[in-house]
């Protein structure tokens, strides 16, 4: 057996730590050798890559059922029947739950339900894919088989797609989807357009694409005496407690969600899909524990995805750069029972200093499932339509495309006037572009040719929103002196085990070996979800107070001074006291739940960064290939920096896929998406991701944001990327393109 | 999935009685299994014919290459006899699939994998969940991949059944090379021409895709070594660097002396149902200089046959970049 063939998939990791956090001239950092800020190494990573690592459904108890979903196979009709015997009739079938024998339900909170509507509960379908039946067998096979014969008669209509639909205006009130301003309009953007030296207009698409995580969704519902037990591959295991709460009238602590480990999720496990409802229904009137596990088909219909958005951006700006208008209007496809909005503008308000703003967030509404957040939503699509349009000037008006961004650099939020929490893009731009090398660019387009290769080099910058939730945590010093950090918070492969013990421990004053981390339970602290960024800042900052807290306790205890580390057990023993509690929490200003941009709080947050990208296109075989990258970030402390390092480096690999490789094509006669498996949808592998890319922080410290000086990073690093490959793809070639991915058609000569 | 009846055959005559007998022949099951998830195929019996040792293996005869049926797509790569004599099959061999595959992907089933046309594949194990017609799967229905901008379409030997291609990289390489497929059956043992042993649509509608006739197994590969196939090599255009099939391939046996092509064998993939010689182009390039300009036009020319869907003029232009650059690899200027 041949182990490797030695030809591809060869990627040495070179971490190169020295220089990843640096000061505002580019110097380097020193790093600390322990707590915050070292480079420590991830606390469950054998775990995962040994297989050792036991997801939530994969220890199932004796006698669990495996449920499989019964999928409208078209996108659009009415259900005129559905004929369960011949599924009834195979071996090992338990049981097929039908529409009829849904129970009355409560009312549906949209999110953390991902959607208003509830499948099984009348006779419309509303999207491919969507649940009519649900079969109960003793094996998956014989579940997938009986719900490959139970027979749906359908009377299909035909389905409206984006391509099909009307333009329309979402609702905002009461919508939980729509948690900004669906518009904005600052100064008078026609009258600067009518009036500028130079204007670009274009139209931008960035497509839909799924999440096409490792683990597909999968829970397993139990009830014990009256109580629900879901075990959940989730992103919010608190956010499944008050999902299932309201529609299953029951009162929220009876609802018991646990979640080891979660497979990815990328934000497709953020909110409560369909599945996670009907599987504790379906063991209640089974009267055993029920298993879904969606597949990897059912990835494309039964959770969400980044809705397509196309954009349409017009900038004027005068002679000398400066920007005199822009206007960036959205719109993106979403499910007829569901105004999801996909903010495609976020970053447009925010990131250049210009008098007059117009964004614009629309929608066309569909046959098709409700959209979901998705690394990185809102700025993601959007910022490659304005980070395209501002190269798109810089050669209208000859202006070197950095130099073009540092004239329209904004001070403070030119949408809230608010100031910034901490803002240091200035010193991103200038690092970046030291390290990259950006001095020595040709201006000009096909200015560098390497045999049948051109080679040219792109930049965008990012901007990424930064939200928040209301968080607590404890840290639990044992009598035997261990120590253990609890939070309800999850680990979906960012780091949070690693990360948390290493804030308690920096301060507790203590190393973080040896710190237990218990997470992903509603029976630990209640926390938000993890997405959004958010879970370093929110979580983070909980964990930081209850250190806090625990030493201020350990200091009563001993009178005075906290004692060292080694003594710590023989405190609490002397005192008689079998375990020493400290609680934490982090509060957001008007006690809100959430915020987005620091809400109520006197500065606008946001994180930032610079993505300077080389590419070498091959016209005669029209192929396109990043050579290199080089990043860097303003996002506040970092305090894990191998760990963010991680983090940045996946969010450039989903920008090379955004910018090259994905799409969720939907084939608009059925509404259905052409493909529903990984080997119609291509993802970037490591044969497509040069070894050269080049991650740095600008050594940063948000004391407005969080109480360790965070902000957020895990979709950061997302953004922008497309823009800067579609960038250099026009200095190598001289053709732009403006529909993602790039394709073959787009370059081929 | 339904149940099925599965044996383990001992012997190749085991295995040729069961494939008589009408069970499906498993040797990797890579795709095999595939198509019994999706519902492309339900088999009642297998017969495994993995452990038929005699059908493993890569040896020297007289001037050909003899390459057993069960040679996995890693150990035909591999292998140092076929990288002297036929490098372009040791390449497309470790161009396909991916590293784990290939240890357990058969030379035998690849050239018996079928479409990758999505439609084609649709989640589907009862005819009555297929989503959408296609022939493939349901005879008769339509296809629904005609009248889509789908990029990996055929642009030769299509119908308006059905426009899908072949998407194997070692059945171009197989078809370069003038290799032949040894055959045993109810009929008894015969060979197939690997430039004959696909079918395109307008030869064999849109369900016959091969000549292989039912109980028949493939024992092995001969492959004929001469000098065009000793310089030969395999480009794969794909829109990934690894893990993904060809957009196009071009497949070339080149034989050459001071810049100028002696005989010159090429074959193109996934533009057809089956790999497609180019034989009108590989006279015309016989005495041509190894030029870029010169081989380019002559690709063109070949291309004037091409019968893109609508929307893809630009895929006999990139067959055509395809196929002149791997002639001018083969010559060495590249
Ligand atoms: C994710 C993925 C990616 C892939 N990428 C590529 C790629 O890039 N390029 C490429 O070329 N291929 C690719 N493949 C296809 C792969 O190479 C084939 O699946 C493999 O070679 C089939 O061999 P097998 O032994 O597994 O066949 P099986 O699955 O066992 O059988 C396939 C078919 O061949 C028949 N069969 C097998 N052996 C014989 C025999 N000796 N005689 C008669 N009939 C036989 C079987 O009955 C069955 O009909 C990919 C496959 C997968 C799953
Ligand atoms: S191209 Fe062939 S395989 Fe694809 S849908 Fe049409 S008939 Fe089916």
């Amino acid at each position: 057996m041949v182990v490797d063939a030695k030809v591809e998939n060869v990627h040495r990791v070179d971490v190169g730590v020295g220089r990843l956090i640096v000061d505002g001239t580019g110097a380097a950092v020193e790093l600390p050798t322990r707590g915050i800020g070292s480079t420590e190494r991830r606390h469950d990573g054998d775990e995962k890559v040994t297989g050792a690592a036991i997801y939530a459904a994969e220890a199932p108890p004796v006698g669990t059922l495996h449920g499989v979903l019964v999928g409208a196979p078209v996108a659009r009709g009415q259900v005129r029947s559905i004929d369960a015997r011949p599924a009834l009739a195979q071996p090992g079938v338990v049981q097929v739950i039908l529409p009829e024998d849904m129970p009355e339900l409560g009312d549906v909170f949209v999110p953390p339900f991902a959607m208003s509507f509830i499948p099984m509960t009348d006779e419309t379908v509303r999207y491919e894919g969507q649940p009519l039946a649900i079969v109960l067998a003793e094996t998956l096979e014989q579940a997938e088989h009986g719900a490959a014969l139970v027979a749906v008669d359908i009377a299909t209509e035909e389905p409206v797609t984006f391509e099909t639909g009307e333009v329309s205006t979402p609702v905002s009130e009461g919508n939980g989807y729509a948690f900004s301003a669906l518009d904005t309009d600052h100064g008078d953007a026609e009258a600067a357009l009518a009036d500028a030296a130079a204007v670009v207009e274009a139209d931008y698409v960035a497509p839909s694409r799924h999440h096409n995580m490792m683990e597909p969704s999968a829970t397993l519902a139990e009830w014990r005496n009256g109580e629900l037990h879901m075990h959940d591959s989730t992103q919010w295991t608190y956010g499944i407690r008050y999902a299932l709460s309201g529609l299953l009238r029951m009162d929220p602590g009876a609802i018991h969600v646990r979640c080891p480990y979660t497979g990815g999720g990328f934000g497709a496990k953020g909110y409560v899909w369909p599945h996670q409802l009907l599987a504790p229904i379906a063991a209640r009137i089974a009267g055993r524990p029920v298993k879904i596990a969606i597949g990897r088909d059912g990835c494309y219909t039964g959770t969400g995805y980044q809705p397509v958005v196309r954009s349409r951006i017009r900038l004027g700006a005068g002679t000398d750069g400066r920007l005199t208008a822009i206007v960036h209007e959205t719109e993106n496809v979403t499910s007829r029972f569901d105004d999801y909005v996909e903010f495609g503008s976020a970053g447009t308000r925010s990131l250049y200093a210009c008098p007059n703003v117009r964004t614009s967030t629309r929608i066309v509404s569909a046959d098709v499932n409700t959209p979901t957040a998705m690394r990185a939503p809102h700025e993601g699509p959007g910022m490659f339509a304005l980070e395209s349009a501002i190269d798109e000037l810089s050669y209208d008006i000859g202006m070197d495309p950095l130099e073009l961004r540092l004239a329209n650099h904004a001070e403070s939020d030119p949408h809230t006037g608010k100031p910034f929490s901490s803002n240091r893009l200035r010193d991103a731009y200038a690092e970046g572009a030291r390290r990259f090398g950006w001095d020595a660019r040709p201006p000009g387009t096909r200015a560098r040719i390497e045999g049948h290769k051109l080679i040219g080099s792109g930049m965008a910058a990012a901007i990424m929103s930064t939200f928040r939730f209301s968080s607590s945590a404890r840290v639990c010093l044992a009598s035997d002196g261990t120590l253990r950090v609890e939070a309800g918070t999850q680990e979906i492969g960012t780091g949070t085990r690693t990360i948390f013990p290493q804030i308690a421990a920096e301060r507790l004053g203590i190393s973080a070996e040896g710190i237990d981390m218990r997470l992903g339970s509603t029976e630990l602290p209640e926390t938000g979800g993890t997405f959004g960024s958010s879970s370093t800042i929110s979580v983070g900052s909980a964990v930081a107070h209850a250190a806090d807290d625990l030493h201020q306790r350990l200091a009563t205890l001993a009178g005075g001074e906290v004692p060292p580390r080694d003594q710590w057990a023989d405190l609490l023993s002397r005192n008689g006291i079998a375990e020493l509690i400290g609680e934490g929490g982090f509060t957001l200003p008007g006690e809100a739940a959430f915020d987005a941009h620091g809400g109520a709080g006197a500065h606008f947050m946001a994180t930032w960064g610079a993505v300077f990208v080389e590419v070498e296109v091959d016209e005669g075989l029209g192929l396109a290939r990043l050579r290199r990258c080089v990043a860097c970030y303003s996002a506040g402390r970092i305090l894990n920096p191998v760990t963010a390092r991680s983090q940045m480096i996946g969010g450039i690999i989903w920008g090379v896929g955004r910018a090259l490789l994905e799409e969720s094509a939907m084939d608009p006669r059925y509404g259905r998406y052409v493909s529903k498996n990984l080997s119609g949808v291509h993802l970037p592998i490591n044969a497509d991701i040069p070894q050269d890319i080049d991650v740095a922080f600008i050594d940063e410290h948000d004391p407005h944001a969080s109480a360790i000086g965070v902000r957020g990073i895990g979709e950061l690093g997302e953004v922008g990327v497309a823009a800067a490959i579609a960038n250099a793809v026009y200095h190598a070639t001289g053709r732009r393109v403006r529909d993602l991915p790039i394709k073959f058609e787009h370059l081929i000569g | 999935m339904e149940n099925f009846r599965y044996q383990s055959a001992a012997t190749l005559d085991a295995a040729l009685a069961a494939a008589a007998n009408g069970a499906t022949v498993a040797a990797g099951t890579s795709e095999l299994i595939n198509w019994m998830r999706l519902g492309i195929t339900a088999p009642n019996g297998l017969v495994d014919i993995s452990r038929i040792d005699a059908l493993r293996g890569v040896r020297q005869d007289g001037d050909s290459l003899v390459i057993g049926a069960l040679t996995t797509l890693n150990e035909v790569g591999l292998s140092e006899a076929v990288r002297d004599g036929a490098p372009v099959l040791a390449e497309a061999a470790l161009k396909a699939a991916s590293a784990q595959l290939r240890n357990r992907a058969t030379l035998g089933g690849n050239v018996l994998q079928r479409t990758r046309c999505p439609y084609f594949r649709a989640e589907a194990v009862t005819d009555a969940r297929m989503p959408w017609p296609c022939n493939k799967r349901v005879a008769g229905s339509g296809c629904a991949a005609r009248d889509m901008p789908y990029s990996r379409a055929a642009i030769f030997g299509w119908t308006d059944a059905c426009v899908a291609t072949q998407p194997s990289d070692p059945v171009v390489a197989l078809a370069a090379l003038d290799a032949v497929a040894d055959i045993d059956g109810p009929d008894g043992p015969r060979q197939i021409a690997m430039t004959d042993f696909h079918l395109a649509q307008e030869d064999g509608g849109a369900e016959r895709e091969t000549r292989l006739s039912p109980g028949e197994l493939i024992l092995r590969y001969r492959v004929p070594v001469d000098a065009a196939a000793r310089g030969s090599v395999y480009l794969k255009v794909r829109e990934r660097e690894s893990y993904e099939y060809a957009m196009v391939s071009a497949a070339v046996c080149l034989d050459h002396a001071d810049g100028v092509i002696r005989s010159a064998r090429v074959a193109l993939g996934s533009v057809a149902q089956k790999p497609w010689r180019l034989l009108q182009a590989e006279g015309a390039l016989a005495g041509t200089p190894l030029d870029e300009a010169a081989v380019q036009a002559v690709m063109n020319g070949a291309m004037e046959a091409a019968r893109p869907l609508p929307g893809q003029d630009w895929k006999p232009r990139l067959a055509a970049n395809a196929a002149a650059r791997a002639v001018l690899m083969a010559g060495g200027m590249v």
